[in-house]
């Protein structure tokens, strides 16, 4: 059983060998950790073998740390439990066998969008994600087409400011001056728009997306989907309405999407979001049709 | 250095609200928070918001079961601004474009949910808490409010006078997750701590793994009194493997709890006559883990609930949501198959203790949401009774901190005539484990110039971070959290007894002194998750020992708060509230009496009956 690719090894001994180099002492105690730590992952990596084991394939990376600046995988093997999902192993791994494996995760319940990752080829949460439905090893890597911070943590900048492109608030002239007086909506007017709110932030259509990868003023799915959310709520009325096509019917907006459905197939929320880019598409031809 | 006229720390429902309040009043407001906004575990909030909005309905009484359900714990000033601010502050939200379920007629849903007297949960489907969480953060992006995400706060920036009441807030602590820089941030007018609750002391939780009561943890150190911290809820219906939430908003909708034999036990065995299922949350706690003890839950660890006869349209309209969870979770199809479920970790009735303007006894610091106790749950939080806390609570404590007159609050904060001082009898000793460092206030070295109060306290963090991530030999914290977590759910769960609670308090003293050797692993500043979750670990330790503490002195069996011993509730002698001061240190346990006086009735304890 392999446990790290030899890049690390090399850079170990690299800085065990030369200690001068390092600048303080604290960098030099950091690099013996480092060595110290891996050697304790290695005999805990060998006795856990002996159970029902599930063999992770993780991508590591820190711009930081002289062994890991070069990107490489590293093997976990980690005791398999039904009911096991990706997330759960990853947490496993960390806990017991390298706490420096970094990842964002919090509410394990699919909800807050933070274990967004690249999973056997895939764009998956981890949290909602079983072991038993995948092939192992199961290779483990940051979303595409983002920058990586460290490990599994990706820079989700450019999600962020593709996402507050749209105005992505509701807007409305006609809220009720009395505080205690609600907007009424119709059932089938939040039934429209409903699938679209369910959005979680999690960054998965739009690293699936080719057109994104390439033009990165592109909105993307997720923006798109959200300016649908409030183009189509009918209580925000005609003008803002009209405004919102302005943002859409850009050149880096609506028209870009080449209908391909890879945002739609990954959407761990079951958002049809294609289809919500198609429908706005067509309400942007049919409002230049009547305001030119 | 940064500087702001108002701090939010966390960017929950609470942060959100609290700093569009802000805003609002004209303040320059930021967030500082450690999860993006849209991460933040009020996202998971299922069921919905308690607000009376119907004719037939009242916000009297909506407060008359609120104070029922607390087992008169509750503080009538707060419960009673909680129930008359929720329904302009529900409305606020459908006016931000919330998106409701909707009646025929298009105005908002409301549905039963256990302990009230009229349907009055305002609901958006399954997933209330998703949607309030990213209405509100919209309204920050439409007001440019400047927010410092993943952020991690680690120290309040607090004058080190003797009495506590006497402190003032300056500022916070805190560093960019992503760098690993640690910087001050002034706060001008004030900080509001809205952290959230702190479910990660406990094994089985349906709260996020970022819930570590940061917090109020924090405040503690720095003076303010812990309130009621014995009082935990523990949700009936979580699944048995993650913790997962199933909401009560399946029991609201007619859903069924099975024994294995297959009765109906909370009638059956007689829990609760006449609300069965829809008894308050301790109430099926109880009736469930009883079952299982008595040998009639399934597998021995759970009960069913069902909601197969509700039809497969009104649940795909109402619960949708939580179709997926049992499916994803439980790889259970909950149309064909009741859903299995046990008791678990859900909130922390206790907290930061403030007024009704959310203001702490330490001037310029203010607490709202789930890490604060202005006592609206009492003993037990009703269903629903939270997302209102969140808007109603973080409103006001934003108004407050950004200058606006509310007028003078009726619930007292910090130690006064009324204040009795308490003994409790423990193994061990409780408290800081003796160096400096550990036992100040998070204020750090004594320091009354406002100016030089953040400067003091962001040397003070650098030099903790510097110590962790230098440090190279030791204990680590995931294995220390792991031990702390089992034992408070075998000792402090739903049944409690003396024997138990002393065990917890011997185990938190020994994870306390292991927690001396602890060391960061990771030697990086880059995202260094064992730097984060090595300092969440120490919150949870003191509020182990907060919640423990609280429990022992408790000889009384009160809302969630079940004592082997002591089966009665005893009014004679426990219609007061539980606070622990950190004092230098040394936890100090002292009572004050509940409010029962409202502005216009007083609410006579009766028997909890359902
Ligand atoms: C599964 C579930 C379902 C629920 N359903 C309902 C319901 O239907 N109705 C109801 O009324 N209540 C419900 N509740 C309770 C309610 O949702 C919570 O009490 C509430 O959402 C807490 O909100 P909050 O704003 O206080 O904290 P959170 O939403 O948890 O936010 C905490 C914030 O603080 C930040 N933070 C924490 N520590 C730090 C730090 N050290 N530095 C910087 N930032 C920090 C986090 O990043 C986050 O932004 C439910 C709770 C759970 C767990
Ligand atoms: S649309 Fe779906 S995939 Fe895209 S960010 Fe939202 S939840 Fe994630
Ligand atoms: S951990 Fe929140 S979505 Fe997976």
């Amino acid at each position: 059983m392999s446990t790290q690719v030899p890049e690390k090894a090399e850079s170990e001994t690299e800085s065990e060998t030369e200690p001068e180099r390092t600048e303080t002492p604290g960098d030099r105690r950091r690099a013996e950790k480092r060595a110290r730590q891996q050697e304790s992952t290695e005999v805990q990596e060998t006795t856990e073998t002996e159970e029902e084991s599930i063999h992770l394939k993780v991508f590591r990376y820190d711009p930081e740390i002289e062994g890991k600046m070069e990107p490489r995988f590293d093997d976990f093997h980690v005791p398999f439990t039904k009911g096991m999902t990706v997330l759960d192993a990853l947490m496993l791994a960390r806990d017991r066998f390298d706490t420096t494996l970094t990842f964002r995760h919090s509410c394990r319940q699919a909800i807050c969008g933070s274990d967004a990752l690249f999973i056997n080829g895939t764009q998956r949460l981890g949290c909602k994600t079983q072991i038993s439905d995948l092939e192992e090893p199961v290779r483990v890597e940051p979303l595409p087409h983002a920058e990586v911070v460290k490990d599994l943590v990706v820079d989700m900048e450019h999600f962020y400011d593709q996402m507050h492109a749209v105005e992505p608030y509701f807007q409305t002239n006609e809220a009720p001056s009395d505080e205690l007086q609600e907007q009424h909506q119709t059932r089938e007017n939040r039934e429209k728009v409903k699938m679209s709110t369910r959005c979680i932030w999690c960054g998965a259509c739009m690293s699936s997306c080719n057109i994104a990868a390439g033009d990165n003023e592109y909105l993307g799915p997720a923006a798109l989907n959200k300016a649908f959310r409030f183009a189509m709520d009918e209580r925000e009325g005609e003008d803002m309405r009209e405004h919102r096509f302005k943002i859409l019917d850009q050149e880096h907006g609506v028209w870009r999407c080449q209908t391909q459905f890879s945002c739609t197939n990954v959407c761990p929320k079951d958002i049809p979001l294609t289809e919500h880019i198609q429908e706005l598409k067509r309400s942007a031809v049919k409002n230049n049709l009547k305001f030119w | 250095m940064y500087e702001h006229d108002v701090i939010v720390v966390g960017a929950g429902g609470a942060g959100l609200r609290a700093a569009i309040a802000a805003h609002e009043e004209g303040a320059d407001v930021a967030l500082v928070t450690k999860l993006h906004p849209v991460r933040s575990h009020t996202g998971a909030a299922e069921g919905g918001i308690n607000a009376a909005i119907r004719d037939g309905d009242s916000w009297e009484d909506h407060a008359y079961d609120t104070m029922k359900g607390s087992d008169y714990l509750g503080d009538a000033p707060a419960i009673e601004t909680l129930c008359q601010d929720s329904p302009k502050e529900t409305i606020q939200l459908e006016h931000w474009g919330m998106a409701f379920s909707r009646e025929e007629d298009g105005s908002v849903s409301q549905r039963p949910f256990g302990g009230l007297s009229f349907p009055r949960t305002t609901y958006a489907g399954a997933e209330t808490g998703h949607h309030l969480l990213h209405t509100m953060y919209e309204q920050v992006v439409k007001r440019g409010i400047q927010v410092y995400d993943e952020w991690y706060v680690s120290r309040l920036a607090v004058t080190n006078h003797d009495d506590p009441t006497e402190r003032d807030c300056h500022g916070v602590i805190a560093y960019d997750i992503k760098s690993g820089e640690v910087q001050g941030f002034t706060a001008k007018n004030g900080v509001i701590l809205a952290t959230g609750g702190l479910g990660q002391v406990f094994d089985h939780t349906t709260n996020a793994v970022a819930n570590t009561g940061d917090g109020a943890a924090m405040a503690y150190r720095a003076g303010v009194p812990l309130e009621d911290m014995e009082f935990i809820q523990f949700h009936p219906t979580t699944l048995p493997s993650t913790g997962v939430l199933i909401s009560e908003g399946v029991r609201g909708e007619g859903g069924i709890l099975y024994n294995s034999e297959g009765e109906r036990f909370m009638f059956e065995h007689g829990y609760a006559n006449n609300e069965g299922e829809l008894a308050s949350r301790d109430v099926v706690a109880r009736a469930e883990l009883t079952e299982v003890n008595n040998g009639r839950g399934v597998n021995d660890e759970y009960v069913h609930l069902d909601m197969r006869h509700l039809g497969e349209e009104r649940i795909t309209d109402r619960l949708e949501n939580i179709l997926h969870l049992a499916e994803d979770f439980e790889g259970v199809n909950a149309l064909e198959e009741p859903m299995p479920v046990k008791p678990g970790q859900h909130y922390a009735m206790g907290g930061v203790e403030t007024d009704e303007n959310g203001e702490t006894c330490i001037s310029g610091l203010y607490a709202a949401g789930e890490c604060a106790c202005v006592s609206v749950h009492g003993a037990n939080r009703l269903g629903g009774n939270a997302l209102p806390e969140l808007i109603v609570f973080g409103a006001r404590a934003g108004r407050h901190a950004a200058g606006k007159d509310l007028g003078e609050p009726e619930i007292t904060t910090g130690k006064t005539e009324d204040s009795e001082l308490g003994q409790v009898d423990t193994p061990v000793e409780p408290g800081a484990v003796g160096t400096p460092e550990d036992a100040v206030a998070d204020g750090g070295t004594a320091v009354t110039e406002p100016s030089q109060t953040v400067e003091t306290a962001l040397e003070a963090e650098r030099a903790r971070v510097e110590n962790l991530i230098e440090k190279d030999e030791g204990v680590q914290q995931a294995e220390l959290r792991a031990k702390l977590q089992k034992s408070m759910t075998q000792n402090v769960n739903v049944f409690r007894n003396e024997d138990g609670l002393k065990q917890a308090l011997r185990d938190i003293r020994d994870v306390r002194e292991e927690f001396e050797n602890v060391y960061v692993n990771d030697p990086s500043r880059t995202f260094n998750t064992d730097l984060i979750h090595t300092i969440e670990m120490r919150n949870l330790i003191d509020l182990a020992e907060a919640i423990t503490l609280g429990a022992l002195a408790r000889d009384e069996f009160r809302g969630a708060h079940w004592r082997q011993e002591h089966q009665e509730r005893r009014d004679e002698n426990w219609l007061k509230h539980t606070l622990l001061s950190w004092n230098n240190g040394t936890p100090e346990l002292w009572f004050k009496p509940s409010i029962l006086e409202g502005a216009e009735k007083k609410y006579e304890p009766k028997i909890r009956s359902y």
